[in-house]
């Protein structure tokens, strides 16, 4: 009897604990709204999110993002085509190409360099890339939209490699050998059998890496120079979402509209990242279907 | 004629993609071999033992080392039970349907918020909301929350990959639940618990945005005293020393010391977790 009701209290602590996480989530989502929505109280939603002027300290102040938001995606596109082909064609030759002991050495090694802090990517984006691509195309400055992609796009290299690489190796065997039975050769057997069979667990390795450079806060900071206004070119300084809200919330007085203004870009932020998760899932989850692996 | 078509097509595709791999080589070996050149004649005894002196020109970065260490001990102790016990209710207890499905939902999008959001928070609840101010153990407490699905997930491979005969084994010789949760499901899984453990300790040093408004500050006299001291970080000290400061050539070179430590704390720390992981895959996976 009494080690009944141990069980069942042991049972019932390990369920409150478990839900740590749900209301984390949830925590995270009322904060953002509690100090986001005010700032719609000295700017109306519209104008916040079409306004192309970003003046938040001046008088009087300006809250228009969309030079901010327009900044998070030129920067995201320009990484996505870097480590897109890059990270796929990594996974693609690591799983396909290597032998036995390239594959033993790279697939820890990329496993490792996704583990570098992005404190350490942006450092190496300021000192190395900026001064290089600033010497190479004569611009005024390298810390711009083109240096902050370029540096983002090798950062996610690893996380896209390592995601689209697994995806790979649940692929079963005997859809490769059913494809060299019928006379086909590698490359045939890659490119219309394997990678349509791993296409949406690819396709998952793309959404989640886009969501990483999407929310990839200190590299863009230290490389993407930080003026913001409405990008025209790639090789002007732009300041995305994640380095607005890193670089102004030190200095915005607490409970002041720009101090909401941020938390409304938070809020922005967090729902294009949530999305971006929820396609994951989805996709990921037709994905096991299809192979049989059911989990 | 096909054949050669096929021939050339295959070995343009392979090249290709040895191209991919050689570039993703090149690039990241590019980043580590301008790090330690121009990192390594920057550390020595007293880089490493010493607060900074002269305006952040001269003297160690001892305090910003001390700091991670502190954050990144409090954020696993934080972390650890809450990730370990998800991972065990998930897993042994097995909840219902919606149960799960909500758990597992917000894990992973808890895993795909950016890191400035979780300082955000950390900024209004534990900085502001609870009082602790900018210190310590709200850095702790942030970085925690940011490596806790990390370790969930890790936790529940590992318990998974427990063979259901040793379960069924300590139920047949009478255990309860618990004492076969405790005694022999978790001691089975420890060492892949520890791998994702260790995985996200690294993940925790190298977190820089969400210290940025809650623990990390450019300049203490010495080391933190107290959880509820603000402190020096590595990664913090990084960008404050490119961004803040008068003296941006000296503090360039230091600030490459600070980028090799780092490095190295965190690659040694990752390459530990890999290799007891692959020592570990072994045995379990008969």
């Amino acid at each position: 009897m009494n080690y009944e009701l141990k069980e069942k209290a042991i049972k019932y602590i390990f369920a409150a604990l478990a839900f740590s996480s749900v209301i984390f989530l949830v925590g995270i989502v009322l904060v953002l709204f509690r100090e986001g929505l005010p700032a719609f109280m000295y700017v109306n939603p519209w104008k916040f999110l079409s306004g192309s002027a970003w003046y938040p300290t001046q008088e009087p102040a300006e809250f228009g993002i969309l030079p901010i938001v327009l900044a998070s995606l030129w920067v995201t596109f320009g990484a996505m085509m870097l480590c897109v082909p890059l990270g796929i064609g990594s996974a693609l030759y690591i799983h396909e190409l290597a032998g036995f002991k390239q594959r033993a050495v790279l697939k820890p090694l990329i496993e490792l360099l996704a583990a570098i802090p992005s404190i350490v990517y942006g450092f190496f984006g300021m000192v190395v890339v900026a001064p290089f691509i600033q010497h190479l195309l004569r611009l005024p400055t390298g810390l711009c939209a083109f240096s902050a992609s370029l540096v983002l796009g090798i950062m996610a290299i690893p996380t896209v490699a390592s995601i689209a690489e697994d995806s790979l190796s649940y692929v079963p065997n005997s859809f490769r050998e059913a494809s060299f039975a019928v006379g086909a050769d590698r490359w045939q057997t890659l490119t219309k059998v394997i990678i349509p069979a791993a296409g949406s667990g690819i396709s998952t390795a793309i959404i989640l890496g886009m969501g990483r450079i999407v929310g990839e806060t200190m590299t863009v900071l230290m490389v993407a120079g930080g003026a913001a206004v409405i990008p025209h070119t790639f090789f002007q300084p732009v300041r995305p979402m994640t380095s607005t809200i890193a670089a102004e919330m030190g200095e915005a007085v607490m409970g002041s509209a720009h101090y909401h203004a941020l938390f409304a870009i938070a809020l922005l932020l967090f729902f294009c990242t949530l999305i971006i998760n929820i396609i994951a899932e989805i996709i990921g989850r037709k994905y096991r279907l299809k192979l049989g692996l059911g989990r | 004629m096909n054949n050669i078509k096929n021939r050339i097509i295959q070995q343009a595709g392979f090249i290709l993609l040895t191209l991919c791999v050689g570039l993703t080589v090149y690039f990241l070996g590019t980043i580590l071999y301008f790090i330690i050149i121009n990192g390594f004649h920057v550390i020595s005894w007293e880089f490493l033992t010493q607060a900074p002196r002269k305006a952040m020109t001269a003297g160690g970065v001892a305090p910003a080392i001390i700091g991670t260490l502190y954050l990144t001990l409090g954020a696993v102790m934080f972390a650890l039970p809450l990730g370990l016990a998800c991972a065990v209710y998930l897993t042994e207890y097995s909840p219902s349907g919606w149960v799960v499905n909500l758990l597992r939902m917000s894990i992973s999008n808890l895993a795909g918020v950016p890191s400035v959001v979780f300082g955000l928070f950390g900024l209004a609840v534990f900085v502001k909301m609870m009082g602790f101010g900018v210190c310590i153990l709200s850095g702790s407490l942030t970085l925690g929350i940011l490596i806790l699905p990390g370790i969930i997930a890790a936790a529940q491979e590992s318990l998974i990959s427990v063979p259901q005969s040793l379960r069924e084994a300590s139920l047949a010789v009478g255990a309860t639940q618990w004492q076969t949760i405790s005694r022999v499901v978790i001691p089975a899984a420890l060492p892949g618990v520890l791998t994702g453990v260790i995985l996200s300790v690294g993940r925790a040093a190298g977190e820089t945005a969400p210290i940025l408004f809650t623990a990390a500050t450019f300049f203490t006299r010495g080391c933190p005293s107290s959880p509820l001291s603000e402190t020096m970080a590595l990664p913090y000290h990084i960008y404050a020393l490119m961004t803040e400061g008068t003296h941006p050539q000296q503090q360039t070179a230091i600030a490459y010391g600070c980028a090799l430590i780092l490095l190295v704390m965190v690659l040694m720390i990752s390459g530990a977790a890999i290799v007891i992981r692959q020592k570990n895959q072994m045995p379990l996976s008969r």
